[in-house]
Parts: structure tokens; sequence; C-alpha cells
């Protein structure tokens, strides 16, 4: 048996991160932080530019190990990438991390094919179905260096929907996209929670699409989270640190 | 104190280098026990050999005509001095055969093939590509290295043939072409099949076939190793190509050595 085959339909996992430090030579990054992320819910973490964001998802995926503390994934400790797990995580890279040498297509399906999920009629459907949702089903025959920045994240957000994830992660999916494009984004984040009740956890600059698709945010701020709340709490908050990120963002837009 | 110091930075050295091979060593025993997917991997492994034939063919072809013809030159000469030059073909024949084929295809593979690999893969690492790889449960050593380390397992020694032959005839073409050594085509090849045994053959074989999986698994190791930027990925092909080059000299008399 396949992984991905016969195990029940996508459910939310839930994520809980207890004391996790991470530093690189002398430059902390992540200090003690503390996190809980409930099984279908999908959790906003906004900060600013290199303050770990990309960091602690890595940590999440299992690509880095913390310095200390534990990351739990549905109360188990997380799994190396390869380890068979009960659970399947999906992530949107900053960079898209789309294989320059197969197609658009290719990349889509490349988890299908690999798993021998389906055969191949059905990762056909399966590709089109996914780039359809981010509105490139006429792309498929292209190669990543033929797409703009936008469209590379848009593939890698098909990607990572095309292996059917427990829990998504996206680094920064709308931060190259038009409006149009990030609300269609935000609508089809909305969309695969209300659907699948999937787990995500969304990394972005934005904050009126984080508020939007967030049902819980965070500010990361030194390491550490320094506040955590819905998106109206984040919004009142007093912490003069969320107060100067937020007037920032919303600076002529009419404030918040 | 001095040479305290030079004593400890020696020590370093042979330390990190130890450390290199078990790295390359775990690698080759991981891409090993992958192999048991080449059945559902031949698509890979058949491409990356059509990729060695591609790029090594030419120029191998080239060098090998002029190697065979030189050393033909060379000996041929001195052969006729002694008015042996009769024996030509077993010569040229045989250091063909059990040197000069597998060392020279296997250094053309690596400089053309070899190259490619590490640039290829370092890319991946640096631009996050091998990560992707892991977050989809692909195993960057079935999907990426293990093909290529059997593709070159493959590929090698039916280059290395292709080499020697082609090398024969440079070599019979300038014994027949040079009034002073003037070797008949059919003389040439008598006297190769005279001397040379099936054994001569499969030990220059032996060593196509390793050098092609320490070309592969070495440059496989040096692009997985990359981190940072485009620099690095330079960086990491001189590195990758140097590596290989001598691995293949060491093995190459060890493996003589052995074979004697
Ligand atoms: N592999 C690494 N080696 C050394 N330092 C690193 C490494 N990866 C990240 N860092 C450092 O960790 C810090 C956080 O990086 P990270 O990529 O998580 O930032 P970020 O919050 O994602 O920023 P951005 O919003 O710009 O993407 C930075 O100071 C960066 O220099
Ligand atoms: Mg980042």
């Amino acid at each position: 048996m396949q992984e991905g085959q016969g195990r029940g339909p996508t459910r939310g996992v839930a994520i809980r991160i207890v004391g996790l430090s991470k530093a690189f030579g002398d430059v902390e990054v992540l200090r003690d932080l503390t996190l809980e992320v409930q099984p279908g819910e999908t959790f906003v973490i906004i900060g600013p530019s290199g303050c770990g964001k990309t960091v602690l998802l890595k940590q999440i995926l299992g690509l880095l190990t913390p310095d200390a503390g534990r990351i739990l994934i549905d109360g188990a400790p997380v799994a190396a990438p390869g380890q068979p797990k009960p659970y399947r995580i999906g992530m949107v890279f900053q960079s898209g991390a789309l294989f320059s040498s197969l197609t658009v297509g290719e990349n889509v399906g490349l988890w299908l094919k690999e798993h021998r999920v389906a055969d191949d009629g059905v990762i056909e459907r399966i590709v089109t179905e996914k780039l359809a949702l981010v509105g490139l089903a006429d792309k498929k025959h292209l190669f990543p260096s033929e797409l703009s920045g936008g469209m590379r994240k848009r593939v890698a957000i098909a990607r990572a929907l095309a292996t059917d994830p427990d829990l998504i992660l996206y680094d920064e999916p709308t931060a190259e996209l038009d409006p149009v494009m990030t609300d269609h984004i935000a609508e089809a984040i909305v969309d695969l929670k209300r659907r699948f009740r999937i787990t995500s956890v969304v990394v972005t600059h934005d904050l009126n699409m984080g508020c939007y698709v967030a049902d819980r945010m965070g500010m990361l701020h030194e390491g550490r989270l320094v506040e955590v709340g819905t998106p109206e709490q984040i919004r009142r908050s007093a912490n003069p640190v969320v107060r100067a990120f937020i007037t920032t963002q919303t600076k002529g837009m009419g404030g918040a | 104190m001095r040479s305290l110091g030079l004593l400890a930075g020696t020590g370093a050295v042979i330390l990190r280098f130890l450390q290199t091979v078990g790295e390359v060593l775990v690698l080759l025993w991981q891409a090993v026990r992958e192999s048991r997917a080449a059945p559902r991997n031949v698509d890979k492994i058949l491409a990356q050999m059509a990729e060695i034939g591609n790029a090594t063919l030419p120029i191998a072809s080239l060098t090998a005509v002029f190697i065979g013809g030189v050393l033909a030159l060379q000996s041929g000469f001195q052969l006729a001095k002694l008015g042996a030059e009769e024996n030509l073909g077993g010569l040229v024949g045989l250091s063909m055969v059990k040197e000069l084929g597998p060392v020279m295809t296997s250094l053309l593979m690596a400089g053309r093939v070899g190259s490619a690999m590490a640039a290829e893969i370092a890319a991946m690492s640096v631009y996050e590509e091998i990560d992707a790889l892991r977050t989809l449960d692909i195993d960057p050593v079935r999907y990426l290295v293990m093909p290529r380390v059997l593709a070159s397992l493959l590929a090698l020694p039916v280059l290395t043939i292709y080499v020697d032959v082609l090398g024969w005839i440079g070599g019979a073409l300038v014994g027949t072409v040079n009034p002073q050594i003037n070797v008949s085509f059919r003389t040439f090849f008598d006297n190769l099949r005279q001397f040379m045994e099936v054994r001569d053959i499969l030990d220059g074989l032996v060593k196509a076939m390793v050098f092609g999986v320490t070309v592969a698994i070495v440059c496989c190791y040096v692009g997985l190793q990359t981190r940072g930027g485009p620099r690095e990925v330079g960086r990491s092909v001189t590195r990758a190509v140097v590596l290989s080059f001598i691995c293949i000299f060491i093995f190459d008399y060890v493996i003589t050595r052995l074979l004697i």
C-alpha cells in the first residue's frame, strides 16, 4: 500500500510547539517560542522580514532541527521527511522551489507519480484540477523558467495541494501576487479549511489577507510570539510592537 | 608551540578528509539500497545513460582515435628499431584495453557528465529543490543519486569498449600509413588477437565500472553538500571534477595492483 491511499479523508492535525529555540552561530533566531494550533485551524504568523518565520516553518517540516524545545504534531514529535507518519504536510516555499527541470504539470503531479497514488490518467486529471484552482490550467506544459514569480508561487500552491495534505504551510503565499490573485488565493485557503478541515499555517506580510484567512494570528518578534489572538484582537492590540507593525502596514490605506 | 599548531592543523585536515570519505561511502550504500527501486525508475536510468552517451561520445571518439594513433606512432618507431614491429597490435591493444580506455573514458565522463551532475544537484540544493523533494517524501537518493549511479555503472563499460575499439583502429591506421612502421591492418589485428585474453578486457571493464560509480557518487555527494548561492554551485562543480580525477587515479593504481 502506498502512502496516500486508504488513509481516509484529509483532516487537520494539531501542532504544539514548546520552548523552541534555534540559533545560527551567534544569531539567535527563535527563543523559547511557544505555539499551539488546533486541528482545522488557520493560524497566521506575521512579523518583520528576517524574524525567523521561514526558519520556524522549516522546523515544523523537519528540514531544520531545533536547538531546544519540542514540536509535536498530533502529540508525536515531528518525523524527519521521508519517515513514515500518519499525516501529510504540504509546504509552499517562499521561493516556490519548483523543480526547474520539470514542467508545471510534472511539478504538480510529482508526488502522485512517485508514490504511485493513481494511474497516469487520474494523475493528469488531478493535476489539471489543482492547477485550475490557482488559475493556471493552461500553463501545464511550460517550464518554471517561463513563468512569472507570482505564477511560480501559484504552481507551488497547486503542488502542495496535490498531495492532499492534513497540514499545509504557506510561506508568503501572496507576496508577489496582484490584488485579484491575492483574493483568489485567500479564498482558496479559506475554502480548503471549510471543505477538508485542513490545518493551515500562513506566514505573510500582508495584514489584510492574513486577517481575512486567519482564525487566530500571532506576531513573531525577537524570536517569540509576542501577541496571539483573533484578527480582531490583533488589530486592537495595545502591544507597541504589534501597533507599530500594523500602523506601518496600513499607512495611506485609510487605516484599519 | 608552532609545530603543535601545525600538527593540530594537519590532524584537522585528515579528520575532515576521513569524514568526507565516510559520508561518500554512506551515500553509496544508500544508493545501493535504493537500487531496489531501479525497475520502477528505468526511465530515469535510461535518460541518464542517454545523457552520458550524448555528452561523452563525440569527444571520446576523437580522443580515442588520437590516443591510439599516438601510442602506435611512439611505440611503432621503437619496435621497428628492434625489428619487432609486428607486435604493435598487441601493445596498442593491451594498453588501450587495460589502462587507457577505461581511464580516459572516465576522465572524459567526469569532465562532461560528472560536472553537469554536480552542477544540477548543487543548484537544486541551493534553490531549495532538494528540500521540496524531501517535503514531498521523495528521497533525493532514490530520485537523483541512484539513477545516476546505476546509469554510470552500466554506461561506462559500454563506452569503454567503444573507446578501446576506436583506439585500436587509430593505432592500426597509423601503423599502416606510416612507412617506417609499416604494419598492415591484418598483421595489427592478428597480433592483437594473439596477445589479448578475455581476462584483459574484463579487467578494463571492471575499472570502467568502478570509475563510473565513483565519478557519479562523488559528483552527487558534492552537489548535495552545496550550500549558499551561484558562486558555491560553481565551486562545487570544480571540486567535484577534481575529486573525481583524484579518485580515478588512486583507484586505477589500486585496481591494477589487485588485478596483476
Ligand atoms: N541556513 C541559515 N544559516 C544561517 N542563518 C540563517 C539560515 N537561515 C536563516 N538564517 C537567519 O535566520 C534569520 C531568520 O530567517 P528567516 O528566513 O526565517 O526570516 P523570515 O522571517 O522568513 O524573513 P522574510 O520575511 O524576509 O522571509 C535571519 O536572520 C537569517 O539570516
Ligand atoms: Mg521567509
